[in-house]
């Protein structure tokens, strides 16, 4: 029997961890229960990016969108939509829609999107290599053993403009271009897949949802440099991940696309995985290959560039998962096209994960150039529960702080730059008016500090002396000298410091300072904090015009501050009060206010 | 004493797989990762055998087990409990979990419980930002947790 329909299930970490696997098994056992087991194939495909509202379950042809599906709807779906061809409303994401389906390009989330990166997630099953080749994949490989040399391969990616799309943003054609002449039998090629910035999943939700696009890219540039054997360096936490790929290596394997005598040629490259195990430092290359090297995760000063001198000091290329995944299309579509999209500085796609108080929490890839407002309001759907926005931080706990006036800036690496962020490797999280910046700026230091590798002084101490100092600050102890220092500080480390960690660790604190330099000074001249989320710095008060003696917050309070009796009005102690915020959330009437 | 050394026997698989890596280059993070997926950590007498089939000394064991945070060489509770502070959940008030655990447990971070059953930790984000905050126990994720839900958690497990 013909194939009427295609039930495609996210498989990503975010719908998995909310059940997606039993869904799929229902919707199967359903499918067979209901007769129709031969004629809807149910796939589970990687992260459609709309992780928010997992789990997603979308039906073909008629594109129908599922949102926040959960296992006993399996049964619905497949009697009402695959059997009578009926959607089910109940669990469309725009239900209000009057139109007939609830298509995946009416949802806002993805009109600005533009996919290369994610091409695959969500459309294909990524432990099926038949549906990768169904979509192209491997004929970008194919073509450069037949019919392209190294030299070939290297003018496309010198034209496409592409960076890398790990932090530094470097260009990959001219790196590939090192390795590859360089005089030397042996090289290799690394996957940095130690995705650190503590925010951030792109890598994974990649890896996770087209693994082969990565392994296609890696053999190509095996091909084009000379090496034969490349690395998988990945997080030890991604195990789906894991999974994928060592499921995807030998598919390819199977398929003569790895391994000895390529696609019939004389060209042979393997890969290799290989797990990280919580290192933050380890990101950074030359601290990555000392742990592929089997020891501590530490770096060692550039140059020699890995490049040159990388694993056991053989030249090595060494390229983030995304930049990785857009080598395949680049081949395929020629450097021109990829050219076209984006910016004059910065070509192509930009994958973020978008998080924090924001209404839809996802994964988005859009051209560079595409304005912050546009993420955030367009896609992102602006700031969840009505709250003001504050800001947006990029580049993760090497990065900076953008704000208001500054949401039309496009997005590109010299923009971000100027503004005193970075594009770092796509963590975007937005703050709104409850978040205290100093508390945050505190929170990325601390980050830092207990992932210095300790190796050299500047990192190490300056990055705990500025840590202490926000501490102090956040608790009202700050002095108005501490900012000068931190300046300091901050511009001593970024000079001094042996690696990036290091050098761009005072980074969230510059970029408050610069933008949000009157919220310190609340915290040290007036010992406040405005948003109120700095313990010592509030105090919670009843309100006696809204308190209704409810006595709701006396019976929540752990350490009985709250006196007061029935439908009278309740007072805090502040001497017991251990400022835990029980009270203000429990309060119906808005009488709890922190100050 | 017999018993200390019954408890940490090698399994053959174990031992086939340490072979195996003995060849390459590089291998002693993935041994490592094998031995502590066999115990859920990496006992002294783990190491020490690791150490002499693989021919390192146990200094440099101990020095690639204490730099990496994944690493863990006191045994941890029955069910290792982990909060994510990555950024998403820190905002969305993963401190408050931890604090929450921490009341709950009796114990601090890393330390486990006295009945052997509960330790926790934070670990950064574990990819589910959509959900922050999120708490993982076992293969099991909570999303979206709010400190009410802690007590319920944990009972499920006790
Ligand atoms: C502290 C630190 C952490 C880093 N973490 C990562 C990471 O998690 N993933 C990544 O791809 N690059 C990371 N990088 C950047 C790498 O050093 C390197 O530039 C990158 O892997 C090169 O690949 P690309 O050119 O494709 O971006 C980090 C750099 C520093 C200084
Ligand atoms: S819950 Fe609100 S209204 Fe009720 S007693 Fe407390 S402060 Fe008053
Ligand atoms: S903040 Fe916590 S301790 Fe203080 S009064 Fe409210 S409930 Fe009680
Ligand atoms: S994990 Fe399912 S949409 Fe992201
Ligand atoms: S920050 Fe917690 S899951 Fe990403």
């Amino acid at each position: 029997m013909a194939l009427t329909n295609y039930i495609l299930v996210c498989g990503g970490t975010g719908c998995e961890s909310a059940k997606a696997d039993q869904i799929y098994k229902n919707l199967l056992t359903a499918a067979q229960a209901s007769g129709v087991g031969d004629t809807v194939q149910i796939l589970k495909t990687g992260c459609f990016g709309f992780c928010e509202q997992g789990p997603i379950v979308k039906i073909l042809p008629e594109d129908s969108f599922y949102v926040q599906v959960k296992p006993e709807d399996a049964e619905e779906l497949i009697k009402e939509h695959i059997v009578k061809g009926r959607e089910v409303k109940r669990l469309l994401y725009d239900k209000s829609e009057s139109k007939k389906h609830a298509r995946v390009e009416d949802i806002q989330f993805y009109q600005k999107q533009f996919r290369i990166v994610l091409r695959n997630c969500g459309f294909i099953n990524p432990e099926d290599i038949d549906e990768y080749i169904a979509r192209e994949g491997y004929v970008a490989l194919e073509r450069v053993l037949g019919d392209m040399s190294p030299d070939d391969v290297i003018q496309e990616l010198k034209k496409s403009g592409l960076k890398g799309r790990g932090g530094a943003g470097f260009p990959t054609w001219l790196k590939w271009n090192f390795t590859k002449d360089v005089e030397d039998d042996e090289k290799y090629i690394v996957c940095n897949a130690d995705e650190g910035d503590p925010g951030a999943y792109m890598d994974r939700s990649t890896l996770e949802g087209d693994p082969h696009s990565v392994l296609e890219a890696m053999t190509i540039a095996g091909y084009t440099v000379g090496a034969q054997m490349g690395y998988i360096y990945i997080r030890a936490e991604y195990p789906l991940a894991i999974n994928r790929l060592k499921a995807a290596m030998q598919q390819a394997r199977d398929y003569g696309l790895l391994g000895e005598d390529i696609l019939g040629t004389d060209f042979s490259f393997d890969i290799e995985i290989r797990l990280g195990a919580g290192a933050f430092v380890c990101g950074e290359e030359t601290a990555l290959l000392a742990s592929l090297e089997g020891n501590r995760g530490m770096p060692r000063p550039r140059p020699p560039f890995p490049a040159v001198k990388g694993l056991w000091n053989k030249p090595t290329v060494i390229n983030n998962v995304e930049t990785w995944a857009n080598i395949p299309v680049i081949i395929l579509k020629g450097g021109d096209w990829f050219a076209q999209i984006g910016t004059e500085d910065s070509k192509g796609t930009k994958v973020f994960a978008l998080t924090g108080k924001i209404r839809n929490s996802g994964l988005v890839e859009v051209p560079m150039g595409t304005t912050l407002r546009e993420i955030i309001y367009d896609i992102g759907g602006g700031i969840a529960n009505d709250k003001e926005f504050k800001a947006v931080q990029t580049g993760g706990p090497s990065g900076g702080v953008i704000t208001k006036e500054y949401l039309d800036t496009p997005i590109d690496y010299k923009h971000l730059q100027e503004l005193g962020s970075m594009m770092g490797s796509g963590g975007m999280i937005v703050m709104d008016e409850d978040d205290c910046i100093v508390d945050v700026t505190k929170f990325y230091l601390g980050f830092t500090v207990d992932e210095s590798c300790g190796k050299c002084s500047p990192c190490r101490v300056g990055g705990r002396t500025l840590y202490n100092m926000l501490d102090k600050i956040t608790k009202g102890e700050g002095e108005i000298e501490d900012i000068d220092k931190m300046h300091q500080i901050g511009k001593a480390m970024k000079k001094a410091s042996l690696c990036g960690l290091g050098q761009t660790a005072p980074n969230p604190i510059l970029s408050t300072l610069r933008y949000f330099e009157k919220e310190y000074l609340a915290h040290i001249k007036e010992k406040k904090c405005p948003s109120g989320k700095c313990k010592e710095l509030i105090s919670y008060y009843i309100l006696a015009d809204k308190c209704i003696g409810c006595m709701a917050c006396a019976r929540k309070c752990p350490v009985a501050a709250i006196t007061g009796e029935r439908r009278k009005i309740h007072r805090i102690d502040q001497d017991i009060c251990i400022k835990c915020g029980i009270c203000y959330e429990t309060c119906k009437f808005d009488a709890i206010y922190v100050g | 004493m017999a018993e200390q050394k019954e408890k940490f026997t090698f399994s053959d698989e174990l031992v086939s797989y340490i072979k195996e890596w003995k060849q390459k280059r590089g291998n002693l993070i993935m041994v490592l990762h094998r031995v502590q997926q066999e115990f859920r950590y990496v006992p002294k007498e783990a190491a020490e055998r690791v150490a002499e089939m693989l021919d390192v000394p146990l200094a440099k064991i101990y020095g690639v087990l204490t730099f990496y945070h994944y690493f863990k060489i006191k045994e941890p509770g029955e069910y290792n409990i982990q909060v994510c502070m990555g950024t998403a959940c820190y905002l969305k008030g993963g401190d408050g979990l931890v604090e929450e655990l921490e009341n709950v447990l009796g114990v601090s971070e890393q330390e486990v419980t006295e009945d052997g059953r509960f330790s926790f930790e934070s670990v950064r984000c574990v990819g589910c930002c959509g959900l922050a905050p999120v708490l993982v126990v076992g293969e099991e994720v909570y999303g979206k947790v709010t400190k009410d839900q802690i007590p319920g958690i944990i009972a499920k497990y006790q």
